[in-house]
C-alpha cells in the first residue's frame, strides 16, 4: 500500500501529539506573543511566552492546523520550557535545517523529541506546517531581546 | 468524447507520470492545467523555425512571428464570441489582467464616494486589486452573499448594486464552489444602474463555451494555463470605447505611436497595452490551446466534465463525515468539488492522497473572505477536467476511504 510511507510521517508519537496537545490554551501571564500564519492553508497559530531573565518560564499556544503543524507545536512548547532563549534560538534555526533535511549535530540532545519530526524533510510540502511554531517562538524572543 | 477518450490521453504525457510509485491522478486542474503534446509541440516549432520580435523588423521571421502574434487574437476573439480582435489585449494571466482594470481603468473612473460590488466567492485576485483601488479614490467594496448552498444571491445583488455603482466584478464559475455565476442577469442590473461588469473567466473559459457579448460583460479576463496552455500568458478582452479610456501600466517599446523629449502619444488599443517584447511563444502556445480545445468540442468538455461530477459527487456524498461546499446537486455544478472530512485536516488528506499518487489541492484556495464565510479555515479541492476518467475518479474515491482508515484507525 503507498500509504505505507506515510507512516514514516505520522508516527504514533506525532498522533499523539496532535490529537492531545500540550500546552494548548492561553497563557494569560504572557508577556510575548507573536501569531503567525501558514500562508498556504490559512492556519493561524499563537504562542505565548513568559520570559523572565532570558528564561522561558512558561509557553503555551492557540490555534488549530493540521496534524503536523499541532504536534510540532506542542512538542515545541515541551522542549523549550526551562531554557534559555539563546537555547531556543540555537534550537529553532536547528529544527529548521533538520526539516530541510540538513546534518544537524547532536540533534537528539538539542531537540528531545522533536527530533522526531525530521520525517517531514521528506515531505518538502509540509515543511512550513513544522515551522511555523518555532518560528513564532522564535520571533517572540527577538521582540523580547529589542525590548530590552 | 468517450470514444476519442483514449486518443485524448495520449496527447498528454505528463499523465504516464508515476507519483509515489502509483500512476498520477491529477485532479489540481482548477490550479492549472497539463498541457497536451499539439500545445508543446506547436511552442516548440515556433522557437525552432518562427522566432522573432513581433511587430518591429522587417525581415521574414519577424513578420512570421508577428502573423502569428495577430492571428492568436483573432483565434481568441472567435473563441470567446467577441467580434474584433483589437479588443483582445495579452497579459500574463486573469491576475493581471483585473489589475490592468483596476488601476488603469478604475483609477481614472471610480471616484471617491462611488461603490465597487464583488461578491463573497470570489478569488485575491478578484479582491486585492478592488481593495487598493477603493482606498487609493476614497470608493466602497461591497460584498454580494452567496445563499446557503452556495450560489451567488441574486436578490442580495439586487440590493447590493445601486446607482452609486460604478463598476461590478465576479467570477464566471467559482474556483471553490463548483457553481457558474449568473453573469447575463448581473450584467443586466449593473447596467440599469450605469455600472460596468468586470468578469474574472479564469475558472470557466477552459471549460464551458462562452460568450462576453451575450453575457454582457464589459472586461472579461482569463489564463492560458488553465486551458491547457502555457503559464504567463493570458487574455483581457475589454470593450474597445472602455480599452481607449484605459491608461497603459507597462510604457516602453512596442506600445508607442511617437515619443518626443517629454511626451509620448501611445498607440491604439490594444497595442499601448503590450509594453516591451511580449511573451511571443506563450501567445502561439494559447492558440495552440485554442484549437485544441475547439477540435474536443468546449461542449463536449462540458458534457464530459459533468457526467464526472455525476459520478463522483454521490460517491463523495456517501462518505461518513463529509461535508462538500457548494450545491449538492451536480447538474448545477462544474468539475470543482471542495469537501472536508471530520476531524482530517485537509493539509494531511492531501498529503495521504499525494501518496496514493492524487493530486488534490489542499488550503484556502486563494479565497479566504470565502472561507470564512463558510466558517472553514481551508478545505480539500479535487477538480477535473476532460483528461480525467472514472477510472480516475474511482481511484480519488478510493484513496480518501484509505486515508480516513488510515487517520481514524491509526494504521502506522
Amino acid at each position: 500500500m503507498a500509504l505505507s510511507k506515510l507512516s514514516n510521517l505520522y508516527r504514533q508519537v506525532i498522533m499523539d501529539h496532535a490529537k492531545h496537545p500540550h500546552n494548548n490554551q492561553p497563557l494569560p501571564q504572557a508577556d510575548h506573543e507573536i501569531e503567525l500564519r501558514n500562508p498556504t492553508c490559512g492556519d493561524v497559530l499563537t504562542v505565548q511566552l513568559k520570559i523572565q531573565d532570558d528564561k522561558i518560564i512558561d509557553v503555551a499556544y492557540t490555534g488549530t492546523g493540521c496534524t503536523i503543524s499541532q504536534a510540532s507545536a506542542s512538542m515545541m512548547t515541551d522542549q523549550i520550557k526551562g531554557k534559555t532563549t539563546a537555547e531556543v534560538e540555537k534550537m529553532v534555526l536547528g529544527f529548521s535545517d533538520m526539516v530541510l533535511g540538513k546534518e544537524v549535530p547532536d540533534m537528539e540532545r538539542l531537540l528531545g523529541e522533536a527530533a522526531i519530526l525530521q520525517s517531514v524533510a521528506q515531505f518538502p510540502a509540509r515543511i512550513k506546517c513544522a515551522t511555523l511554531a518555532w518560528k513564532a517562538a522564535y520571533q517572540a524572543i527577538e521582540e523580547s531581546e529589542n525590548d530590552d | 468524447m468517450d470514444k476519442k477518450m483514449n486518443d485524448l490521453l495520449e496527447d498528454f504525457p505528463i499523465l504516464k507520470e508515476m507519483i509515489n510509485d502509483e500512476k498520477l491522478v491529477y485532479l489540481d486542474n482548477a490550479a492549472t492545467t497539463q498541457k497536451p503534446k499539439q500545445v508543446l509541440d506547436t511552442i516548440r516549432y515556433y522557437y525552432e523555425h518562427d522566432n522573432a520580435n513581433v511587430h518591429r523588423g522587417v525581415h521574414t521571421l519577424a513578420e512570421r512571428a508577428t502573423k502569428q502574434y495577430e492571428q492568436v487574437r483573432e483565434k481568441v476573439v472567435n473563441f470567446i464570441g467577441g467580434n474584433d480582435p483589437h479588443e483582445v489585449v495579452y497579459t500574463k494571466g486573469t491576475t493581471e489582467a483585473l489589475n490592468w482594470v483596476a488601476a488603469g481603468y478604475g483609477a481614472t473612473h471610480v471616484h471617491a464616494g462611488d461603490e465597487i460590488v464583488v461578491s463573497y466567492m470570489e478569488h485575491h485576485s478578484n479582491i486585492v486589486p478592488w481593495q487598493q483601488l477603493a482606498a487609493k479614490v476614497g470608493a466602497k467594496l461591497k460584498y454580494i452573499t452567496l445563499t446557503a448552498d452556495g450560489q451567488l444571491d441574486l436578490e442580495s445583488a439586487k440590493h447590493v448594486i445601486t446607482d452609486k455603482t460604478v463598476l461590478v466584478s465576479l467570477c464566471h464559475a467559482s474556483n471553490v464552489l463548483g457553481v457558474v455565476n449568473p453573469i447575463k442577469e448581473v450584467a443586466q442590473l449593473a447596467h440599469q444602474h450605469g455600472a460596468i461588469m468586470v468578469v474574472d473567466g479564469a475558472q470557466a473559459v477552459p471549460h464551458m463555451r462562452v460568450n462576453v457579448q451575450k453575457l454582457g460583460a464589459d472586461f472579461y479576463a482569463f489564463s492560458g494555463h488553465k486551458m491547457l496552455g502555457p503559464t504567463g500568458i493570458g487574455v483581457l478582452w475589454g470593450k474597445k470605447e472602455l480599452l481607449a479610456g484605459m491608461r497603459p501600466l507597462e510604457f516602453g517599446g512596442e506600445m508607442i505611436a511617437n515619443v518626443g523629449l517629454y511626451h509620448t502619444d501611445f498607440k491604439e488599443p490594444p497595442y499601448k497595452f503590450e509594453g516591451g517584447t511580449q511573451n511571443i511563444a506563450g501567445v502561439v502556445g494559447l492558440g495552440a490551446a485554442i484549437d485544441y480545445l475547439t477540435e474536443v468540442g468546449l461542449d463536449n468538455v462540458t458534457a464530459h466534465e459533468k457526467s464526472l461530477s455525476k459520478y463522483v459527487l454521490p460517491k463523495l456524498q456517501k462518505i461518513p463525515g463529509i461535508e462538500i461546499y457548494g450545491p449538492s446537486d451536480p447538474d448545477i455544478r462544474t468539475g470543482v468539488l471542495s469537501f472536508n472530512l471530520t476531524g482530517i485536516h485537509p493539509h494531511d488528506l492531501a498529503s495521504a492522497l499525494d501518496m496514493d499518487g492524487v493530486a488534490v489541492r489542499a488550503g484556502h484556495h486563494c479565497a479566504q473572505p470565502l472561507m470564512k464565510y463558510l466558517g472553514v479555515g481551508a478545505t480539500a479541492r479535487a477538480s477535473f477536467y476532460l483528461y480525467n476518467t472514472k477510472a480516475d475518479a474511482d481511484l480519488f474515491i478510493n484513496a480518501i476511504l484509505e486515508a480516513k482508515e488510515f487517520f481514524s484507525n491509526g494504521s502506522f
